[in-house]
């Protein structure tokens, strides 16, 4: 039985419910890329060892409450209160518990760090989050979008994210988890859609008003589409200098997806060096390589 | 030595009065504990400026362009010397019960820590006009302030409460009450020495090194 | 001439109503609506003291007192006031988001901001934690046979401070906007640039006060428990409960600091330009997310560990058995303690650190389940061997345990990075605290209510209601937030003020389903009071004992005296009442009874209060003259009292001896009642071990006048 099935069958454990909206295109419950498959694979794992101390609960509780209550048939042992078996037990399968999650914690944390990119010649995204919109640019095509995340099915993505205003929480659940979006800073997303259509992608962290829409479509089209929308936008879209990107710096809602056919080169290290002058070089150069130091640019690693 | 002498080697409670002896515990040992969690504030904000030191530098004045390491040596005489003047209180009091003598030495104490937060005061000036570098200019000056600041504030409360506690000496003399606050003062007093150790090394001396 | 100078940036649109006129929406009238609920109310209270001629009593036996017992019972006074409003807006959250499927529903983006904001602010600083701390105030020094705190003003100073900041919460109610940056305020957001207005300035003022409080709380608390123990009161002697108070005093001392140190940080950046938190300029919002969380983590552990006390207690009470385990329990309470400062980082698996760091904490995150776990198993064990009674406290006891347990598991999901990838900020995060933060501590905390009411007041609460609000609340609870979960996992992000998916619709449904089961049970607890209140005298229960109790405090009258215990007792086991009750050795006369000293009552802490409030309301406005004549007179009180030298009064022992005597003489007159008679009007406080009933004579209503001297 796959993980997988596991969060199944969990899922359709608890009784006299029905589960719609387990197929929505904004969840990891429905993956769409490796990433997001391990993830709910995971939770399948991790919720099943935890029956391990929690079914006994479930069990052990009524038999308890029925034998012991005040009139049932146990007997009364007001001064008992130790037994060495009973001890050793109850400290005992906790610990082995968590040294088998732990490591399946280590492991897993390891194996799907979103620093990690999942495979060679990723296509390097640059995401700006602002306010209530997110700005897609594509160094390699030249192109730029405003919500709408458009990618080639099968290739690794790395996403470069920073953020033009305050911290942002980017995140599309069918394809990867989140990360935090903050100025002057740069952080990275690797991602893999195996699987074309459109899917969900927002912002999880409160920025203000327009909050609640601040979703974004992320289509993943086959490889030779893709190269044709790159063209097409080559083609039609307008062209993003730095005036254009002041203009979106003002908090609005998008509706609709805006396409521009080139932008201003380096305009990601431009945001980034908007808010940390000495900062903004090196990264840009630094290549996605496994080796790319975590927040290579800006800051220090949190919390060492 | 009995139990009474050993609560309270550094000071003459009442040498014959166990019970004073154990309610000046509680009472001691609750500033203590307020001097610990005083402490994790100063240890906040140090690991603040720890970060803020290095990251925080922005377009502004890094902390070698700024520090004067001198106006800091005296800064720190000065505030050892008030620690020094102040444990002279103490053992006034504790062996002397003289007014007049513990009043000099909480006078000595006060002019040095006068002198202290004056010359701190200066820093401040000095910065801010020769090397424009004020709170806002940027994060590792704004965590500079904070720390400093936060000390700074902390000797001139100590300052205000040892005004109090001259006021307190005369009217009420040495009871039980004066002398545990005066202790408690002291206590107070000695632990900015101790913070302030940290400032001038891990701020000014490696400030300048850096 | 200057209206500023004046008012600072107050103006007549900065109240409530103002916007109802200026703007009309049904956003804006329930806002006006719950401004006039706290005018109203606020007047109403003033009127009943006035004509009842409550004023005097109030201020001289109350708001004056540093008595341990009635600084307690004013912290829960606070936390249930303040329950009132914040669950009230979280029902208003259920509802918006009920009606905001693709429509923008009944409340404003901004107002509901406002709301989860509010909502968590309070619910953390000005209900969680006065509850807990006005209980530990309340048992703990009766537990450990104290006569009252070390230090009995520094505690009504701690009461007033969280007063103040309740207060200002209520006033922004009717005067401005709260923020809209939820209850951890992250910057930049809550930066000047982004927040401007006095939303923020009233969260980091109210926050400010509560956290200044609660530090001077652990700190006395702390030194009680080291220095106040009654003889033969050791450590490994003390009931759980002091136990969790210690561990909770200590964690109050470490953790305070770092809240109170981000706070100051982020008005500095708001008030005075300072980069600490900016975008740009070398400021770093990481070090607000890692100060605030290295507050933020310990703080829960704050919150549940006297929980966790309360329910060992009631376990032991309620199967009439000792607990098992109970070094176990202990050493499980420190773990928790110590660990608690070791996993901050889980909060923000999301910042871009690398994995071995989120590893690390991740794994230090699972480890805390391990004592935890422990201590659910060594419940479960208590009960083994007993006698269980399903009283209301126990069946919060028995819903805890099973809802308890559901949640530490989601909280392992969580502490796996890869998983928090995907639920991080959403609904799924909000299910789980709450299945933590609800059946643990909120429960956990009205199980403490019923069964401490008797000894507080003297009568017992009405069980029928009682146990009717379990019935409302406890699935109430699961219904408001279990659909959460499964919302969360489909990608439901937290503070969202509207919807796009109609999936989410049937779950969102039942969610408001359960909060309006919360609000009922919430206001059939308050019908039980009331209820119980009138039928005092049925309900009575002076003798002090009403549940076969096992620590020092139900061995007293309920209300226990000014100076609790007559003599103070001398103890040489565990469970020492119970034991004394078992070997006849209970309401024993001494064999004489000295003077007592206790603290006069002082009008210092209710005037810091007063002062400390008007200071933060004129940073809150930048009423800068307020500021200076508050801050001033605040330390003039202090210093003042500094010169007060008569500050105790004394108790003369015939005053004791009277009042004790009579207590023992009816507590012999009065014949002892078997658990099967606990919820009966004969239960009077004198109770008949359980398991003695018919056996050992020096156990009978007779003989106990034989174990007098």
């Amino acid at each position: 039985m796959t993980s997988r099935q596991i969060v199944r069958l969990l899922a359709a454990a608890v009784p006299g419910v029905a589960w719609p909206g387990i197929a929505c295109a904004g969840s990891f419950l429905e993956p769409a890329g490796p990433v997001a498959a391990a993830q709910i694979s995971h939770l399948g794992v991790i919720s099943a060892l935890m029956l391990i101390v929690i079914v006994p609960m479930f069990v052990a509780l009524p038999i308890v409450l029925l034998r012991y209550r005040r009139g049932g048939k146990g007997t009364y042992r007001p001064d008992w209160e130790f037994n060495w078996g009973l001890e050793i037990l109850i400290w005992a399968v906790p610990v082995a518990l968590v040294l088998a999650l732990g490591t399946a914690l280590w492991k897993h944390t390891l194996q799907n760090d979103p620093y990690r990119p999942l495979g060679p010649d990723p296509l390097v995204v640059e995401v700006v989050a602002l306010d209530w919109k997110f700005l897609f640019l594509y160094p390699e095509q030249g192109v730029a979008t405003l919500d709408l995340l458009a990618l080639p099915q099968g290739r690794p993505v790395t996403l470069k994210l920073t953020s033009g205003t305050v911290m942002q929480s980017f995140i599309v659940p069918s394809l990867a988890g989140q990360i935090y979006a903050m100025g002057g800073m740069q952080t990275q997303l690797n991602l893999l859609a195996d699987q074309s259509g459109d899917f969900t992608g927002r912002n999880t962290q409160y920025n203000g008003l327009g909050f609640a829409t601040q979703s974004f479509t992320t289509r993943v089209m086959s490889p030779s589409a893709f190269e044709d929308w790159v063209d097409a936008t080559k083609a039609q879209g307008t062209a993003l200098d730095a005036a254009g990107y002041q203009s979106l710096l003002p908090a609005s809602v998008v509706h609709t997806p805006v396409l521009y056919g080139s932008f201003e080169p380096g305009l990601f290290d431009q945001v980034i060096a908007s808010f940390a002058p000495r900062m903004g070089h090196g990264a840009a150069a630094a290549p996605a390589t496994s080796e790319t130091p975590h927040h290579s640019m800006p800051m220090p690693e949190t919390g060492q | 030595m009995s139990l009474s002498e050993r609560l309270h080697p550094g000071i003459n409670l009442a040498g014959t009065d166990p019970e004073g002896h154990e309610a000046a515990e509680e009472v001691l040992f609750g500033f203590w504990i307020f001097l610990m969690s005083d402490l994790v504030l100063f240890a906040v904000l140090f690991a603040t400026y720890a970060a803020m030191s290095v990251q925080g530098i922005a377009e502004g004045p890094g902390p070698a362009q700024v520090f004067d390491l001198t106006a800091a040596f005296l800064e720190t005489l000065l505030l050892l010397l008030s620690s020094f003047a102040f444990g002279f209180a103490l053992l006034a009091m504790k062996y002397r019960e003289n007014r007049r003598s513990v009043l000099a030495w909480l006078l000595a104490t006060g002019i040095l820590g006068i002198a202290f937060v004056g010359m701190e005061l200066h820093d401040y000036y000095v910065m801010v006009t020769a090397h424009a570098a004020t709170p806002q200019t940027s994060g590792f000056l704004s965590a500079y302030y904070l720390l400093t600041g936060t000390h700074a504030l902390h000797v001139s409360s100590g300052l205000v409460w040892m005004a109090i506690m001259a006021i307190q000496i005369a009217v009420f003399g040495f009871d039980k009450r004066v002398k545990l606050r005066l202790m408690r003062l002291a206590l107070f007093w000695h632990m900015l020495d101790v913070v302030w150790i940290g400032i001038f090394t891990f701020v000014y001396l490696f400030g300048v090194t850096s | 001439m200057n209206w500023e100078l004046i008012f600072g940036q107050l103006k007549w649109t900065s109240i409530v109503f103002s916007g109802a006129i200026l703007n009309p929406s049904l956003s804006e009238f329930i806002a006006s609506g719950a401004g006039a609920i706290a005018v109203l109310g606020a007047i109403a209270a003033l009127i009943l003291l006035t004509v009842k001629g409550w004023w005097v009593p109030l201020w001289r036996d109350w708001l004056t007192s540093v008595d341990h017992k009635k600084v307690g019972i004013m912290y829960i006074a606070i936390a249930l006031v303040m329950f009132a409003r914040a669950v009230i807006e979280a029902a208003l959250i259920r509802a918006q988001q009920l009606s905001a499927y693709d429509s923008p529903g009944f409340l404003s983006a901004d107002h509901f901001g406002q709301l989860f904001s509010t909502h968590g602010t309070i619910m953390i600083f000005f209900v969680a934690m006065p509850f807990i701390t006005g209980l530990m105030n309340y048992v703990m020094p009766l537990q450990i046979g104290a006569r009252d705190v070390s230090f009995p003003l520094l505690n009504a100073i701690s009461l007033m401070l969280t007063l103040a900041g309740a207060i200002l919460m209520m006033v922004s109610l009717v005067i401005g906007q709260f923020s809209t940056g939820g209850w951890t305020a992250y910057p930049p957001f809550t930066g000047i640039k982004f927040s401007p207005g006095e939303g923020v300035d009233y969260w980091i003022w109210a926050v400010s006060l509560g956290s200044i409080g609660s530090t001077l709380t652990g700190l006395n608390f702390a030194v009680t428990i080291y220095k106040k123990r009654c003889p033969g009161m050791t450590l490994f002697r003390m009931p759980l409960f002091c136990w969790t108070t210690l561990c909770t005093s200590i964690l109050m001392i470490f953790a305070m600091a770092p809240l109170t140190a981000a706070t100051i940080m982020l008005a500095l950046d708001r008030y005075a330009g300072f980069h600490f938190f900016t975008n740009g300029d070398g400021g770093n919002m990481m070090n607000y997310a890692n100060l605030f969380w290295l507050f933020g983590h310990p703080e829960v552990y704050i919150l549940i560990l006297p929980a966790f006390g309360v329910w060992s207690e009631i376990v032991a009470t309620f199967s009439s058995k000792r607990i098992y385990g109970y070094t176990s329990l202990v050493y499980a309470t420190m773990c928790i303690a110590v660990l608690s400062f070791a996993v901050w980082l889980h909060h923000f698996f999301t910042m871009g650190q690398s994995a071995n760091v989120n590893a690390v904490f991740g794994i230090a995150t699972m480890v805390i389940g391990v004592p935890t776990g422990v201590k659910v198993y060594d419940w479960l064990l208590t009960m083994v061997g007993g006698r269980i009674r399903f009283t209301t406290p126990m069946l919060f006891h028995i819903n805890f345990l099973l809802t308890f347990i559901l949640g530490g598991m989601t909280g392992v999901l969580l502490a796996n990075p890869g998983i928090d990838f995907q639920v991080h900020n959403t609904l799924f995060l909000v299910a789980h605290f709450h299945n933590m933060i609800i059946p643990g501590v909120l429960f956990g905390m009205f199980a403490a209510v019923q069964f401490w009411f008797p000894k507080a007041f003297g009568f017992r609460l009405h069980e029928g209601l009682g146990r009717a609000s379990f019935w409302c609340f406890a699935p109430g609870f699961l219904l408001a937030f279990f659909p959460l979960y499964w919302l969360g996992l489909m990608g439901a992000t937290r503070r969202t003020y509207m919807w796009s998916d109609p999936t989410y619709l049937p779950w969102l449904a039942l969610a408001m389903a359960g909060a309006v089961l919360i609000l009922t049970g919430f206001a059939l607890m308050v019908t039980q009071i009331v209820v119980s209140v009138r039928r005092r005298a049925q309900l009575a229960a002076p003798l002090g004992d009403p549940w076969d109790g096992r620590a020092l405090e139900w061995s007293i009258p309920s209300p226990p005296p000014d100076w609790n215990f007559a003599v103070l007792p001398e103890v040489s086991s565990r469970d020492a009442f119970y034991e004394a009750k078992k070997a006849g050795t209970a309401y024993r006369s001494p064999a004489g009874y000295e003077d007592i000293e206790v603290p006069r009552n002082t009008a210092t802490a209710p005037l810091i209060g007063l002062f400390a409030c008007a200071w933060a309301f004129g940073l809150v406005w930048q009423i800068w003259w307020l500021v200076v004549v508050s801050f001033v007179l605040m330390w003039a009180v202090v210093i003042a009292r500094s010169f007060a030298r008569d500050t105790e009064e004394t108790i003369p022992a015939a005053t004791v001896k009277a009042a004790h005597e009579a207590f023992l003489a009816a507590v012999r007159a009065t014949p002892g009642v078997t658990r099967d008679q606990e919820m009966t009007a004969a239960n009077r406080g004198r109770a008949i071990p359980e398991g003695l009933e018919g056996g050992s004579g020096a156990l009978s209503s007779d003989s106990a006048v034989g174990v007098s001297r």
